[in-house]
């Protein structure tokens, strides 16, 4: 827009409308953009809980987490725990939201029922999950027994912690993207499949192929973004849980960063942690905005 | 090409009965529509047709083969929905092909990716792309095909419809209002197309819409529909000169037919007292008891007025006295709007030509006026709404002369 183009009022209207928006933009900047800068200074910072005095040691922090093993052990943590977490919360919800959507009776009663982990507290329900899956105690362990198998050591497993943590995941997060789904479902009109009914699309592969999955792809990509991120950034359930054991398996990149910083007040080089953590979020959220989002919409 | 049969159609949503006992058949070649107010159950009895929808009861069969059981792919018809359906993820040209590749390709080679790898695919998809480009050329759209629908405008896409359902060599044709989404001017042009389109492909049309123009423009026979019963099947001219009921006239005719409330004595009609010169023949001759007459605006002739137009039309006729209310000028016509004194409580409309007289200001001076009416125009119907044969009485039989002007009427007689 160019200013010469304007009349007097529009220009009067364009700075009350500057007015009209400065108190959400101050908050932003406040709550966002502000902490977001300082603890980018943080990061090239050796700044330490348990002493006022620090100084600047540029990319110090960066090259320490090149090196540092626990930091490849955390991001090799959290991407295994994505592997098993990402394919599940988004097939099962996917399938989950066909399969409801398809159904006259008990649609809106299985919708609250796989809708009810999300509104559950998280801290609770984790501290009820380390109940069930308890190697000795636990429920699930105790139907496993009954049914003749050996007990499976599920939060005390090097190889099955990630695997369990996953599924407890998998369990609050499915109902989410489940009604996102459904949302999506409910968005392609009716009259699409009745023309690939007649067009001769009537198997329920080919109306998955030719109508549902490309016309879901705005939504499908939303929820892949976000399931993304939510895989990144576990955080609550290892702390509750297994506090990254056993002996550092379930250690995932943010526990690590909250470890340096209030365990060990390494605040700096926590902070280089949360800067590379946040790069990763914003690549993904990038990629969703500049790459897919024009792939999927028409 | 193919025939097609109804027979004992009903349905119903709940406690709904949308369909009740429709039996329609349609001939090889014709255009049929299915006209109706909204909510009428065209678009279900379509939608049966179709296959999309089951009926609750009754049978549908087309080229003589029940088919209440075939999926609507087997069914040999196309489809044009109201909102075109395109599939908006692709191409015009993978729109159109897709009733082919789903015809001609196993489901192997249909899958994404691997469909490379399978020979049908590179067997038939020559052929598929060429039957796409013929049709596409046909209907003009050839240089569309690369674009995706959001690209299109209305008309281009309502084309792209009709491509997608042409390609697939159909034996039947369904349209569920494909106008609808058209405006004015594009409307009359895609009609013509149609129509154009039912002439040189000597298919089976049925076709719905609410437009009484459409149906009457276009079809061969019109199916009107009300209530979810058919009210009368019949060819345009037919439905509009001869309705089976006082429904079928309210519908047909636009702007809407006048309907009087009059009486029988004997078979012979008066309205207000006033003699409207017909007996109804044979069933009715007997009758007493109230009549509703109906009388097309056009067919009403306002005295004296040089101002409008009339065909020269000699024989009895009516007169009545007229008190004008409001005139609606239409660029070539006049829609003139008042009371009859026979009948003061009822809005009567009056159409009429202009004549090159027009604008002399005499028609929006004058209040009272005389208006003449022809007994052979009039339809009636019984206090039920069925039609009453009528014929116009000869002068031997006129027990006394029509009066000239109306007398005061007599509310008594009006019921």
């Amino acid at each position: 827009m160019k200013q010469a183009g304007l009349t007097p009022l529009q220009r009067k209207q364009a700075r009350f409308a500057y007015w009209l928006v400065a108190p959400a933009t101050l908050l932003i900047a406040l709550i966002y953009v502000l902490p977001i800068l300082i603890v980018v200074l943080v990061s090239f910072t050796d700044y330490t809980l348990v002493s006022d005095y620090y100084e600047f040691v540029g990319l110090q922090n960066y090259r320490t987490m090149a090196s540092d093993t626990q930091f490849g052990n955390a991001l090799h943590n959290t991407f295994v725990y994505a592997l098993y977490f990402l394919p599940a919360a988004f097939g099962v919800s996917l399938f989950l939201a066909i399969a409801i959507q398809e159904r006259k009776q008990f649609r809106s009663i299985l919708e609250v029922l796989y809708f009810l982990p999300v509104t559950s507290t998280l801290a609770a329900v984790a501290l009820v999950w380390a109940a069930l899956l308890d190697s000795r105690q636990g429920i699930i362990n105790g139907i496993i027994r009954s049914l003749g198998f050996e007990p499976v050591n599920f939060l005390g497993s090097q190889d099955i912690v990630l695997f369990s943590l996953a599924m407890i995941s998998l369990w609050s997060i499915i109902g989410f993207n489940m009604v996102l789904f459904l949302a999506g479902l409910t968005a392609i009109p009716k009259s699409l499949y009745e023309a690939a009914a007649i067009d001769g699309a009537d198997h329920p592969v080919d109306k998955f192929l030719k109508v549902t999955w490309p016309m879901l792809g705005p939504t499908a990509m939303f929820v892949a973004v976000t399931t993304t991120i939510t895989a990144f950034k576990l955080f609550d359930n290892v702390a509750i849980i297994t506090r990254g054991g056993p002996d550092k398996a379930s250690e995932v990149f943010l526990y690590l960063a909250f470890l340096e910083g209030f365990e060990y007040f390494n605040m700096g080089y926590s902070a280089a942690l949360s800067v590379a953590f946040l790069m990763i979020i914003f690549l993904f959220a990038l990629m969703q905005a500049l790459f897919v989002d024009r792939k999927v919409q028409y | 090409m193919a025939t097609l049969s109804l027979k004992n159609i009903s349905k119903s949503y709940g406690q709904t009965q949308v369909l009740k006992d429709i039996s329609l058949d349609i001939e090889d070649g014709e255009f049929v529509s299915l006209v109706g107010q909204s909510g009428c159950g065209k678009s279900t009895l379509l939608r049966i047709l179709a296959g999309l929808e089951a009926q609750d009861s009754g049978d549908v069969s087309i080229g003589g083969v029940p088919v209440n059981d075939t999926a609507p792919k087997d069914r040999n018809i196309a489809m044009v929905f109201q909102d075109y359906a395109l599939y908006p993820h692709m191409s015009v040209a993978e729109n159109m092909a897709m009733p082919l590749i789903m015809a001609r390709l196993p489901m192997h080679a249909r899958l994404p990716l691997l469909r490379h790898l399978a020979p049908a695919h590179g067997k038939h998809r020559p052929g598929i792309d060429r039957d796409v480009a013929a049709v596409a050329k046909k209907l003009r759209i050839d240089h569309l095909l690369d674009r995706r629908p959001a690209q299109l405008s209305g008309g281009q896409r309502q084309r792209v419809a009709l491509g997608r359902a042409l390609v697939r060599d159909p034996k039947i044709f369904l349209m569920d209002e494909p106008l609808s989404n058209l405006d004015a001017k594009l409307r009359v042009q895609v009609r013509r197309e149609i129509t154009e389109l039912h002439a040189s492909s000597g298919l089976t049309f049925v076709y719905v819409t609410h437009d009484q123009i459409e149906a009457m423009t276009m079809s061969s026979r019109v199916a009107l529909m009300q209530n979810g019963s058919l009210l009368q099947v019949d060819k345009p001219n037919a439905l509009y000169a001869n309705p089976a009921s006082v429904d079928v006239a309210r519908f047909i005719g636009s702007p809407e037919i006048n309907i009087l409330a009059g009486t029988s004595v004997g078979g012979a009609v008066h309205l207000g007292g006033l003699s409207m010169q017909v007996s109804l023949a044979p069933a009715g001759s007997a009758l007493t008891g109230p009549v509703q007459i109906g009388i097309r605006p056009e067919n009403i002739v306002l005295k004296d007025t040089p101002e409008l137009a009339y065909p020269v039309e000699n024989g009895p006729s009516i007169s009545i006295s007229f008190e004008r209310q409001a005139i609606e000028d239409l660029g070539s016509e006049v829609l003139v709007h008042g009371r009859l004194s026979v009948q003061p409580d009822l809005d009567i409309r009056i159409r009429a030509q202009k004549s090159s007289d027009y604008g002399s200001g005499l028609l929006s001076r004058r209040q009272s006026f005389e208006v003449r009416v022809n007994p052979a125009h009039l339809l009636l119907f019984d206090a039920n709404g069925a039609r009453l044969a009528a014929n116009p009485l000869r002068r031997a039989d006129t027990p006394m002369p029509a009066p000239k002007l109306a007398v005061e009427p007599m509310t008594a007689d009006v019921s």
